[in-house]
């Protein structure tokens, strides 16, 4: 009687646990295209180089956050030697300034790894709110 | 020990049963408020606190008058009080979930709380008042438990249980003192810019907290076998009687400073909360009930032969307890911002959806406080029979 | 080597733990070292063209102060920082369902007020009927001695070394303490989400999300970029900024040659908002 009764909990616990597994058999998963603008093609390079970017832009974004607000400091002389603003999405030099389309760069990869960063409540894209 | 609380009567669940349906209608109230945001509490720009920090402010009292029983039991050996100090723990255990639980409920971005632990920020009162609630929550939780766990099995507590036990006292004073802090250190707000705070605040929470300790033994009394003994009850309504006398004693003085010194900045606002001002006076009638309540209960509770009728007192109990909620909850909160530091009056009364959090926060301590009560009674009826 | 049921399963409690934390631990050095030794090199600093000060502090003069400068100041203000309007009737087909406002919520960061309500404890029942009626414009006074800043519990606000008292939208937990401590009711909050009250957004400068507290910054976005604050540009001349203490500012000058007050100077805050009479 307890045997089975635990046969079952283990069952069920072990199909629970593979949910994430099971429920994506079949689907296609393939990683998504990131589209570089025009702009971020001739600029050739990043703030890191884009493995390091890939991995680490929300530390590297958290740091500059702070820097401005905190800091007041808002320009960024990269390792690479090249000039940042440190912002998301205001000027010319921030990384929307480079990166124009969001819903092309960030938003693709954001939506297939199932992230919702908050910058966005707040941080707007200029082109979606000056049209 | 905790097998004791999944062992109870019929009526035991039903309780439970009913406890956990408010808590759960609560909880769909507060995603809403999560979603939503702190739009849906009546709370403003210049009332920028309300009900929750109200009841937080009140709980901490109820929780720091578990000390009322410690003191006289652990330090003079008060023999009367060995069967409820542990009823005075577990209440202020119960006490401190719901005070935490409400200053969740009022952060802006819960989600970000541990921010407070990330950056500390020892400045800040409130960063204090975190570290001492948390202590005092922590130390009751060990005492409480180790101590019943050594009368279930019929030894002593461990020794190392006796500092922790002196330690809670100072904690117990703690919490009140930094929770009057809060507020008395503002510069800009006359009400609650006073020295006098921090004794009023517990001098209400020794009327508060064992009056209601005072109903919670009736309770026990009628509903299990324990009997905490009516020599200590007798006791408490005296620590009671006193605590009350003080409060309200304190209040004059500060009337007395108030109105002697004509400050407009510090007049302005209890006679907001008593007369009205420039035509808002949505607090009066709770003011003045307040005021009653706890005079009735002063002479219900000098005059020996009130205090000593066993029929009586629960009734003097609950007008304690409604008397000095208003008074340290509504009018506090509401009295401080009203007017507001330009001299506007924007009134404050909470939602519908505030009150329904609320009840929820409330339900949740008086389930806790529920198993708790039924563990320590269980305990005691086995130990005696 | 008899081992209690009981010490084992602590034993193995225990390396759990430790090695649950592992990860854990690994990841927070990672975060915290990682992108810092890649930047290690890399140099922050202010923009060349920004505007410095030692201690920031804003003059306005009240005789320059009519109803429509004021009301100006206050609209260049809420487009420069996206401030919602809850006057604002929303876009239903953005933001649909978007509940009813109430108007004691509402978010302000420079606005009006009267003389007895700008100065309540200057009180004065023979004060002319023509100065009652004076608007005076009152906003976040930047205190040398902050009261909130002293009570925010996460350093969210904060005094900024050229004397800006800054809100970090990022870090507020929203528990209003930084409100019930302002001595001048300059603080808002954010009860509701308040991009459906934006009329017109302003790419420069962010939106903020519902439950923080937020309030005029000194348009330290635009010093930093070398402008003058928005309510200096919109209030013809009324209001100036600078440095208090440099005696060769023009904020310092107008001190000198005029008599100035500012709010409830009795409680010590040091306001570095001067109002000239």
């Amino acid at each position: 009687m307890s045997k089975n009764a635990i046969i079952a909990g283990l069952v069920v616990f072990v199909a629970a646990a593979l949910f994430p597994f099971w429920f994506n058999i079949g689907g296609t998963n393939a990683a998504p295209e990131i589209e570089l603008s025009e702009k971020a093609k001739a600029a050739k390079q990043c703030v890191l180089d884009k493995y390091d970017m890939r991995a680490n832009h929300m530390s590297l974004l958290d740091e500059w956050r702070d820097s401005v607000v905190r800091d007041a400091d808002r320009m960024y002389k990269s390792t690479n030697g090249k000039d940042f603003g440190m912002s998301l999405s205001t000027g010319e030099n921030s990384c929307l300034g480079c990166h124009t389309d969001k819903a092309k760069f960030c938003d693709r990869c954001h939506t297939y790894a199932s992230v919702t960063p908050y910058c966005w409540e707040c941080h707007t894209d200029p082109k979606e709110v000056t049209q | 020990m905790l097998e004791i609380a999944i062992k109870g009567s019929k009526k035991y669940w039903i309780w439970l049963g009913a406890l956990l349906t408010v808590m759960a209608v609560a909880f769909a109230v507060y995603i809403d408020q999560f979603v939503n945001g702190l739009m849906i509490t009546g709370m403003s720009r210049d009332v920028s606190w309300g009900f929750y920090i109200a009841n937080f402010t009140f709980l901490v009292g109820v929780a720091a008058g578990g000390v009322m029983v410690v003191i006289p039991y652990y330090l003079h050996d008060y023999e009367r009080f060995h069967r409820i100090t542990i009823l005075g723990e577990f209440l202020a255990v119960a006490s401190l979930i719901m005070c935490l639980m409400f200053i969740v409920a009022d952060l802006g971005q819960p989600t970000r709380m541990l921010n407070v632990l990330l950056y500390p920020t020892p400045n800040s009162m409130l960063f204090w008042d975190m570290c001492v609630l948390n202590g005092y929550l922590f130390l009751n939780i060990v005492i409480g438990w180790k101590v019943l766990e050594a009368e279930r099995n019929q030894i002593q507590p461990p020794t190392w249980t006796k500092p922790l036990i002196y330690l809670s006292i100072p904690f117990a004073i703690g919490i009140h003192t930094v929770t009057a802090y809060l507020y008395c250190g503002l510069p800009g707000r006359g009400f609650w810019l006073t020295a006098i705070l921090a004794p009023r605040f517990l001098a209400s929470a020794f009327a508060a907290g064992p009056s209601f300790l005072i109903l919670l033994c009736y309770i026990v009394r009628k509903t299990t076998k324990f009997d905490p003994g009516w020599e200590a009850i007798q006791t408490l309504s005296k620590i009671v009687c006193y605590a009350l006398i003080a409060n309200v004693f304190f209040f004059f003085c500060e009337v007395f400073v108030v109105f002697y010194s004509k400050i407009p900045g510090h007049m302005a606002h209890i006679k907001y909360l008593f007369f009205g001002l420039h035509g808002h006076g949505a607090l009066v009638p709770w003011m003045w009930t307040s005021m009653i309540l706890m005079f009735m209960g002063i002479g219900l509770l000098v005059v020996p032969k009130f205090r000593s009728n066993e029929t009586l007192l629960p009734f003097t109990c609950i007008l304690i307890f409604i008397g000095t909620w208003i008074d340290k909850s509504l009018g506090m909160i509401s009295g401080g911002f009203v007017p507001n530091p330009l001299h506007h009056v924007t009134e404050y009364a909470p939602t519908f959806k505030e009150v329904v959090i609320s009840l929820g926060v409330l339900a949740t301590g008086l389930l806790i406080l529920t198993v708790l009560f039924k563990l320590a009674t269980t305990v005691k009826e086995e130990v005696r029979g | 080597m008899k081992k209690s049921r009981r010490s084992f399963l602590k034993a193995a409690g225990v390396s759990a733990v430790a090695i649950g934390a592992a990860p854990a631990i690994k990841a927070v050095a990672v975060a915290s070292g990682g992108a810092a030794t890649n930047a290690s090199a890399a140099v922050k600093s202010r923009k060349t063209e920004a505007l410095s000060a030692h201690r920031w502090g804003m003059v306005i003069d009240t005789s320059k102060i009519t109803e429509e400068v004021a009301e100006a100041v206050v609209e260049a203000c809420r487009k420069a920082h996206n401030i919602p309007d809850f006057n604002h009737e929303p876009d239903q087909e953005k933001y649909p369902d978007t509940r009813p406002v109430d108007h004691k919520q509402e978010i302000k960061w420079i606005w009006e007020e009267h003389y007895q309500h700008a100065f309540p404890e200057m009180e004065d029942e023979f004060l002319a009927e023509k100065f009652r009626q004076l608007p005076f414009l009152v906003t976040c006074n930047h205190c040398k001695n902050a009261p909130c800043v002293q009570a925010c519990p996460t350093k969210a606000t904060f005094k900024r070394e050229d004397g800006i008292v800054l809100m970090d939208f990022h870090r507020c937990i929203g528990c209003r303490f930084c409100m019930a401590a302002c001595p001048f009711g300059s603080r808002s909050f954010n009860f509701r989400d308040p991009r459906p009250f934006i009329s017109e957004f302003n790419p420069d400068f962010p939106t903020r999300s519902k439950g923080v507290v937020e309030k005029c910054n000194l348009c330290a976005e635009r010093l930093a970029k070398g402008l003058q604050p928005a309510c200096v540009e919109a209030s013809e001349g009324a209001i100036v900024v600078g440095d208090l203490e440099d005696p060769e500012s023009e904020v310092r000058a107008l001190l000198n040659e005029n008599y100035a007050i500012r709010r409830k100077q009795e409680l010590g805050t040091e306001p570095s908002v001067y109002y000239v009479m």
